[in-house]
């Protein structure tokens, strides 16, 4: 029955989905207004339908009906609810199910809330979002099928992946992904439509384009963190980041998102920068679809990659049509929509973005080609290379470091043109604040050079982003009278987009700091215990307590009792362990880690004695690893603030339409 | 639209598919090694399975491949733990029998496991008609480039390694290389 | 600042040598210098049955023991270049975390390179036609 329900409705939606792309430049063609509302049926209808199969789904899932073949590939008795519910998307064809979700929730949305704007922006917007979901739903009814019949009906299942079972993130990460990921497929629909619209002269479809960026952006930065958290808590290793290729995948368009969100403040002032950040929204979608295509193709091995097959292909159909269309588009309005504007001076916050454009750019190439270049080199040497962490950090890390740099000369240079006053007043001070953290980070024990110099550019910067504020503030109180707190809350709210980005800048802030402190001082230690025995790291203390084992409904566990001790006292126990799971041959590790201000201290049980003699513990210190968790949210409370919409946006747009062309408009 | 602009930036896709397409007919895990062609890497390491008669060694025996010149020799790295090598561990003895009055040398070698194991799981899969031996510290596991168990590598007798199998070793496929070194190397008459 | 202290002093501590009740080869020995060169070389070394970890982060067995025989080629007196040929001679130049800057992988260390050196250029030539002609305040 769910398996009915959930196939027919995946079926039902593509005359839908088709019916909507073709009603869009059909009416607009013949003038036919009251036909677009066909096509803003077909959106609500594939909502609805996606809904339907997802509900399906879950249902399946929840009931053990493994009579649907995603069920029995996936699902088990022994699972806890959690487990079984998140692993809608746990593997291949529940991930594109999901993500087909997704998308339809968000075509809803676009054409909800701007169901009043005039023009055909809206209406092209709504059609390139049915187009991508008219991928996903053939992908749905063809490779990606999860509603196969399996007869006869299996008893039970395998469960999820080992891997997918041990983490209450695995329930946040995912979900933040899609939404930040497919979200990137809006900001790609409005430059579409703006092209096909003829808005993309104007500057109105910037500001729109760049808020429901700002939200995508949001929930990515988000997913990334929350990925490089699960990764720490889950792996073992004691890192979060190895430049993986599906963490490449998710990281790339985030990198040219970041581009565009400055740039795009270029365009709103200036109307410049016009054909590069139609290049940077389009790049940006297409390095989705690219890094969706590395992960569920195969081409790249990976610890992200599902499982392989024909659906490789059909990626690789969507991928060329995707890049010719979108090449094609930009290149051949390049011309028409060239700069005509002018600068002031170099010396400007123009000139910043543009530089933070650059090394954004060169971040996300440098990634890119490091991704890609073991396939490179293998069609061209025929053999085998790998790019790893020493590449990635090596090249990077200049760029890094300029970028850190930058964060703190931008919002201290004026718009338009800086006096030789100017950049002595706003650039000499923040000084000081590099002083402060490279003797903090000496004092650490920070011996490497980029480790010193990303602790003297993040105290330069963050001292640049902090005097913005008191600058404002001390304005406020003077004009208003007010009191420190509210006049820095006034100030924010008052200019949510600066501000509330000077907020993400803090986050990123800490998330450097978190970095560079928790590699550079990183210490490590393993031993072997009996009951009793201690060892230590960086300065802190464990005890071995107890080796214990338990059987649980999906899993043995083994673990170590382990007690961090303080001069003879117990301050907190932790429990490492290893996961047996029957399906699979190695054992999921388990570390514990004990989280403070100043650092982590990372447990992880590496090997013990089937009698229970002794454990092999390694012990990770990590000084202030907490601040990268931290600052993400940092960065995600900057998103919400920058990115929370303002009452005065409604009246914007009839005033700015009214400048392009009418009547290739004409409805 | 200018579309003499667009045709030409669209060229650019064409090679980035390419490689995709490339990309998508290759298979990223397979990785090729470098060692068939070359010397086998040498060994001697301690008997702890002792095999069956007449291919039995006694336990605490060393095989030295220096000694084992002049012969074929098979070598299969498997683990108790490893659930593939379960697939070839008959066929393997199975072979080695059928090999037993020639000059060819059957050796397995335990990988990241304890003797214990080893001897258990050889009772529980109804005995090995070779000799296996420990590698402590995975030491000629490394020298022999491995990234997994099962792998059997076949040398010649003139001591370099002619074929490396990966994953669970076929009869037919081990019988053809064995087969073909006897028929073309010169079998010398080294002590078993 | 105490807490800062506090970190020196850990920091301190750290350098001094840990003896593990091991027997195996897990054991953490004495000589920070001879640890600091493996890490080092164990650092650029893949482990071959993980996704992309070298050999120094690897929880795995296998990365254990390649990371030990490492320690062992450095404490004979091998120079790291001998311990890394030695490994790309069992497995091959995947083995390595960065391709050896040789040939056709100086492309992937030259095209970063190239991006931030023609971007720049492209920047420069760029404000300046913007700026042409306006009043550069100095």
């Amino acid at each position: 029955m769910n398996g009915l329900v959930g196939r027919a409705a995946l079926l039902i939606t593509l005359p839908f989905i088709i019916l909507g792309i073709i009603a869009v430049p059909v009416a607009i063609k013949r003038g036919r207004r009251d036909w677009i509302a066909i096509a803003y049926g077909s959106v609500l209808a594939n909502f609805l339908l996606v809904s339907a199969a997802a509900a399906a789904m879950i249902v399946a899932l929840v009931t053990h009906d493994f009579s649907v073949s995603y069920v029995a590939q996936v699902g088990s008795r022994a699972t806890p609810l959690f487990y079984t519910i998140i692993s809608l998307w746990g593997a291949l064809e529940g991930s594109i199910l999901f993500w087909g979700w997704v998308l339809s929730l968000y075509a809803v949305a676009v054409v909800w809330f701007n169901r009043e704007r005039p023009g055909n922006l809206v209406p092209y917007s709504a059609m390139v979002l049915l187009a991508v979901s008219l991928f996903f739903s053939i992908l749905l009814i063809g490779p990606a099928n999860p509603f196969h019949v399996v007869f006869p009906v299996p008893p039970d299942g395998p469960g999820p992946n080992p891997l997918l079972q041990n983490h209450i993130l695995m329930g946040i990460h995912p979900p933040l992904l899609y939404l930040g990921y497919v979200g990137m497929s809006v900001p790609f629909a409005f430059a579409v439509g703006a092209v096909l619209s003829g808005e993309a002269e104007s500057n109105d479809w910037i500001r729109l384009t760049r808020n429901w960026t700002v939200a995508s952006w949001g929930f990515l930065s988000a997913a990334i963190i929350a990925g490089m958290w699960w990764s720490y808590d889950v792996l073992g290793w004691g890192g979060y980041w190895a430049w993986d290729p599906v963490e490449n995948a998710s990281f790339l368009p985030w990198l040219t998102a970041t581009a565009f969100l400055h740039s795009a403040m270029v365009q709103e002032r200036r109307s410049m920068l016009r054909v590069w950040n139609l290049n940077l929204v389009v790049g940006t979608f297409a390095l989705t679809i690219l890094g969706t295509f590395l992960t569920r193709s195969g081409i790249i091995s990976s610890v992200h990659a599902f499982t392989t097959g024909t659906i490789g292909y059909y990626f690789l159909v969507f991928i060329g049509l995707v890049l010719l269309t979108a090449v094609a588009m930009v290149a051949g309005n390049s011309d028409r929509l060239a700069t005509r504007g002018r600068l002031d001076s170099a010396a400007s916050r123009e000139t910043i973005f543009l530089l933070n454009n650059l090394f954004l750019t060169a971040f996300m190439l440098t990634v890119l080609v490091g991704t890609l270049f073991p396939l490179v080199a293998e069609a061209v040497r025929g053999v085998k290379v790998s790019v790893g962490g020493p590449f990635f950090n090596r090249m990077t890390l200049p760029m890094i470091a300029a970028l850190l740099f930058l964060m703190g000369v931008g919002p201290a240079l004026p718009w338009k043109v800086a006096s030789r006053a100017d950049l002595k007043e706003k650039l000499l001070p923040p000084l000081v604040g590099a002083g402060i953290m490279a003797v903090i980070a000496i004092v650490m024990g920070i011996r490497n050079f980029y480790g010193f110099l990303v602790f003297t550019f993040v105290g330069y910067s963050a001292a640049a982003n902090l005097r913005e504020y008191w600058i404002g503030a001390r304005a406020r109180r003077t004009a208003h009278g007010e009191n420190w707190a509210t006049a820095v809350v006034r100030l924010a709210a008052s200019n949510r987009r600066r501000y509330g980005g000077y907020i993400a800048h803090f986050g990123v802030f800490f998330v450097a700091l978190g970095i560079t402190a928790s590699s550079s001082l990183r210490s490590e230690r393993e031993a072997t215990l009996k009951p009793g025995d201690t060892m230590s790291v960086y300065g802190r203390t464990v005890r071995l307590k107890a080796l214990w084992g338990r059987e649980e409904k999906q899993r043995s566990v083994v673990g170590a009792t382990m007690e961090v001790i303080d001069n003879g006292t117990v301050r907190a126990t932790l429990e490492p362990r290893m996961n047996f799971y029957p399906t699979s041959q190695e054992p999921v590790p388990t570390p514990d880690v004990r989280s403070g201000v100043f650092g982590d201290l990372y447990l992880s049980l590496v090997a013990f004695r089937p009698d229970g003699s002794t454990a092999t513990v390694k012990a990770i210190y990590e000084p202030l690893l907490y601040w990268i968790w931290f600052g993400g949210g940092v960065v995600v409370l900057g998103a919400i603030i920058s990115g929370w919409p303002t009452t005065r946006r409604r009246s914007v747009v009839p005033v700015v339409i009214a400048s392009s062309n009418p009547a290739r408009d004409a409805a | 639209m200018n579309w003499r602009r667009a045709s030409i930036a669209g060229l650019f896709v064409i090679p980035v598919l390419g490689l995709f397409i490339y990309g998508l007919s290759h298979d990223p895990h397979d990785i090729p090694s470098p060692l068939p062609g070359k010397p086998a890497p040498t060994f001697a390491l301690e008997v702890f399975a002792p095999g069956q008669p007449p291919l039995g060694r006694p336990i605490g025996d060393t095989v030295r491949l220096a000694e084992l010149r002049g012969q074929v020799v098979v070598l299969n790295f498997w683990a108790s733990w490893c659930l593939a090598c379960r697939d070839e561990h008959v066929t393997l003895s199975e072979v080695a029998r059928h090999y037993a009055d020639k000059p060819v040398h059957f050796v397995g070698s335990l990988y990241q496991d304890t003797p214990n194991n080893g001897r258990q799981w050889i009772a529980e899969m109804g005995g090995q008609s070779y000799p296996s031996v420990q590698d402590p510290h995975t030491r000629t596991a490394i020298d022999y480039g491995l990234y997994g168990v099962p792998e059997t590598f076949i040398i010649g007798p003139d001591g370099l390694i002619a074929h490396k199998i990966t994953g669970p070793a076929s009869a037919r496929a081990v019988a053809r290389i064995v087969d073909s070194l006897l028929a073309s190397g010169t079998p010398g008459k080294g002590a078993p | 600042m105490s807490a800062a202290a506090a970190i020196i002093v850990g920091v301190a501590a750290n350098v001094r040598s840990q003896t593990p009740t091991s027997t195996s080869a897990r054991g953490v020995p004495g000589d920070s210098a001879l640890e600091a060169r493996t890490s080092a070389v164990a650092s650029q070394l893949r482990c071959p049955v993980c996704q992309g970890l070298s050999i120094q982060d690897s929880p795995s067995e296998l990365a254990q023991q390649m990371r030990s025989l490492v320690r062992d080629q450095l404490a004979a007196g091998r120079s790291p270049d001998e311990v890394r040929a030695y490994f790309i001679s069992k497995y091959g130049e995947w083995i390595l975390l960065a391709p050896a800057p040789h040939g056709f992988n100086l492309l992937a260390y030259a095209l970063p390179v190239l991006a931030i050196v023609c971007g720049g250029l492209v920047i420069v030539v760029a404000v300046r036609r913007w700026t042409a002609g306006s009043t550069e305040a100095s």
